[in-house]
């Protein structure tokens, strides 16, 4: 097996060591004298960064001078180190540009440890900078030195520790380089204090040398015939579309073959929106809370097209009777995805917009040739479970308000163009399939880590980005009161989010486990924030503490005029506390380590189907 | 499950070993034995690692270690088609009245000794592993007092050189 045959000439040329310094890139970077300090700040101008999400500290501080007089870099000061890396991730993921965040060393660093995650997770391009002690107080337990580079190895895509400052311009391009391209993913650049404050000089470097990194963006020509011809042939095709369409920015494409192909397609956690909701071929997302047909039509295709999906577990089920009818094409730009969980017959590694855009004449010609394949009796069965299994709801038997018509008029009300970005638990599922998406990067979630507190930095980080749309964070009490604290960062640097508490008054996703699995024993899911409690904190109040407005509805004829007050407000954050049901459950479901062939509608109710043929 | 010998080509950085060790441990794999050193070229260093895996992780294995940046290159080496060798330094209990029967074992193995006191000597032997632990096997009645083994390193055999073959790659972007 000699992995190295077959990957792409490389970009660059790597600089012999004791090279010369290349010659700058533009005119505009001329090499110059600088400290250390500022040739972080010059390198992250030149490599084009408009907004940095961070908190000052003694092995940073250096850098926070001169980036106070940068006129091209916004800082922006959150109030926790992970609001700051969330911040990133939603400015990333709403922009398609790499975030940044800054933080100091020690326990600013260790801060950073479950944003870098999720990143690492979801495929986020984010690029961390954090001070390290000085190079000679490494290893000796320096005040607020932790081993950031060993801490962050697992958990992102490369990492680098520069105690010499002459390496600063190139490690910040590279770091850049290795974020956005390929797989997208993290990389911390820990730079010692030292390194901050020695002089040095500028330059930035014309080609990136990095000889073991050459993601292969172009599809090989005869997978993508094969895949044609099986999508061609297929009698039960399914396009099972994942987060990697929407990195690959492969919308348009993805709707070319949508259209072409006439196959069903189901959009996963992290790809909604890639494929508009509206668009008739859509069954909606797979999985754990899936809608019926979506898990169904997997289960029963005859074809799976995979495409920047990687067959996980929330997604697949038990994994062993996942799909069992089915070939499978898996296209992904990570070679280390294709065959991990499950066998691809024809594994396609490419940039998902190279592969779909070769894709669509392949299969243009096999249409020629051999006619278009008839998906009539196909289409009959999934259009029967479409109409037999919709997605819905039950109204709440304890007059409180249902948290699924609250979120969903949230997104009938604000429409398609906005951003909508979830935390994780009961509130992310019904927003994953209540609001209808028409749009890429307008549903940011922690999908991967499911990171509770990713809501309100991520909506801010991303209103940073897209100042002019309409930010929804829809978060859940839970979760909100992780990471609320950024409600001042958002106050203070007119940053106007819009935050809903569904507000159940409990950690709801796990308390509905108890309900089903666990006897109804509630141990520690009761958070004492909603309807008949104490209310602490009172959601109001607390938005009021922190400059915002703060909204509350406790009925279904107040959860419009709320929403729509908070849509008229437009020079500040605003609050809303809906206080929902707890006893409102998530539906459809499959439960944990079970087939989906087990996937049940409502509770007790499973879909009568035909699992032998 | 079955043992592979691979050869991982790296960038001569700091961190790197950590980086290949630590990937894994934290993806389950088991490394049974390990061996880093420097190669022809300055700028890459060459690690060997043997591992008991089925071929299916293996596969694994080798695309989550082409994912690392500084990874420049991975082959497996077959048994057949490649040296293999470890090094091992053994001190055994010798008298005047055992050291004959030690020394003819010695002689047996081609191996050497390296160091002699009135009550023992250390032997330095190389070999693959089925060689090393009959070694093993043929000393201990006299007594071993101490083992030390390096991790296998291994080369494949005829003419071509698989750092040739990376650093042409690397070159070719010229």
């Amino acid at each position: 097996m000699d992995q190295g045959t077959t990957p792409p000439a490389p970009r660059a040329i790597p600089t012999p060591r004791g090279a010369t310094p290349q010659p700058p890139a533009t005119h505009s970077v001329v090499p110059v004298e600088v400290t250390g300090a500022e040739s972080i700040v010059r390198s992250l101008e030149e490599v084009g960064v408009e907004v940095v999400f961070g908190i000052p500290g003694g092995a940073i501080l250096p850098t926070y001078d001169p980036l106070m007089d940068s006129t091209r870099l916004r800082h922006i000061l959150v109030r926790h180190e992970q609001g700051g890396g969330h911040a990133a991730e939603g400015y990333a993921s709403a922009t398609g540009k790499v975030g940044v965040c800054m933080a100091t060393s020690g326990p600013g660093a260790t801060n950073l440890v479950t944003p870098i995650a999720d990143a690492n997770m979801d495929s986020v391009p984010l690029v961390a900078i954090t001070g390290q002690v000085a190079a000679a107080s490494i290893g000796t337990d320096a005040f607020q030195e932790a081993d950031i580079l060993g801490i962050t190895m697992p958990i992102t895509k490369h990492n680098y520790l520069v105690t010499d400052p002459d390496e600063i311009p190139r490690v910040i391009a590279e770091a850049f380089h290795i974020a956005a391209s390929g797989r997208p993913g993290p990389v911390l650049v820990d730079i010692a204090k030292s390194a901050m404050q020695t002089r040095t000089t500028f330059s930035w470097p014309h080609e990136i040398s990095l000889p073991g990194y050459h993601p292969v963006t172009k599809p090989h020509s005869k997978q993508i015939r094969e895949a044609a011809r099986l999508l061609a042939t297929a009698r039960r095709p399914v396009l099972y579309v994942g987060g990697g369409a929407v990195r690959a920015r492969a919308a348009a494409e993805l709707r070319r073959l949508a259209d072409l192909s006439g196959a069903p397609v189901v959009t996963t956690l992290m790809a909604r929106g890639v494929l508009p909701d509206s668009h008739p071929q859509h069954l909606g997302m797979p999985g754990m809370h899936g809608s019926v047909p979506a898990v169904l039509s997997l289960q029963k295709a005859d074809l799976i097209v995979a495409l920047g999906a990687r067959f996980d577990d929330r997604v697949t089920g038990k994994l062993s009777t996942f799909a069992p009818h089915a070939t499978i094409v898996h296209a992904d730009i990570d070679p280390a995805e294709i065959g991990k969980n499950r066998v691809a017959d024809v594994p396609i590694v490419g940039d998902l917009r190279d592969v779909i855009t070769d894709l669509v004449p392949a299969l243009e010609k096999e249409h020629a040739q051999h006619g278009k394949p008839d998906l009539e009796a196909w289409w009959h069965q999934v259009d029967d479970w479409r109409l037999t299994y919709p997605l819905g709801y039950t109204e709440t038997e304890d007059g409180l308000l249902a948290p699924q018509h609250v979120i969903q008029r949230i997104g009938e009300l604000t429409g398609p163009e906005a951003i909508y970005a979830a935390g994780v638990g009961q509130h992310q599922m019904w927003a994953a399939q209540f609001i209808r998406f028409e749009r890429s990067n307008a549903w940011l979630n922690s999908g991967g880590l499911g990171t509770m507190g990713y809501s309100v930095p991520a909506a801010m980080g991303a209103k940073v980005g897209e100042p002019d749309r309409v930010v929804w964070s829809i978060d859940g009490d839970g979760c909100f009161q992780m990471t609320n604290q950024e409600l001042a960062t958002c106050a203070i640097n007119d940053i106007p989010i819009k935050v809903a508490v569904v507000n159940n008054s409990s950690l709801g996703m796990v308390r509905q486990w108890q309900t089903l699995f666990y006897e109804s024993r509630y141990s520690n899911t009761d958070l004492h924030t909603g309807h008949g409690t104490k209310r602490i904190p009172d959601f109001v109040k607390m938005a009021d503490a922190y400059g915002c407005v703060g909204l509350r509805a406790e009925s279904p004829a107040e959860v419009d005029d709320v929403i729509k007050k908070a849509l008229e407000i437009d020079d500040q954050p605003v609050v809303i506390d809906f206080t929902v049901s707890r006893d409102a459950m998530v539906w459809p479901m499959v439960a944990a380590g079970v087939s989906n062939d087990e996937v049940q509608y409502a509770r007790g109710i499973s879909p009568t189907w035909d699992r032998e043929d | 499950m079955s043992r592979h010998t691979l050869s991982v080509l790296v960038e001569n950085k700091p961190g790197v070993l950590a980086r290949v060790a630590g990937l894994f441990s934290r993806r389950a794999f088991n490394i049974h034995s390990l061996a880093v050193g420097p190669t022809e070229h300055d700028d890459i260093s060459r690690i060997t690692v043997v591992v008991d895996v089925d071929a299916l992780p293996l596969e694994q294995v080798t695309k989550q270690l082409n994912k690392l940046v500084n990874v420049i290159k991975i082959v497996e080496l077959e048994e057949k088609a490649s040296v293999q060798r470890e090094l091992l330094l053994v001190k055994v209990r010798a008298d005047a009245t055992q050291r004959s029967g030690v020394l003819e074992v010695v002689n047996l193995f081609r191996a050497h000794v390296v160091d002699v006191v009135p009550d023992a000597v250390t032997i330095e032997v190389t070999g693959g592993p089925e060689k090393l632990s009959a070694l093993l096997v043929a000393l201990e009645p006299y007594g071993i007092r101490e083992i030390v083994q390096s991790g296998t390193v291994a080369i494949g055999r005829g003419a071509r050189s698989i750092t040739d073959r990376a650093l042409e790659r690397v070159s070719r972007s010229a």
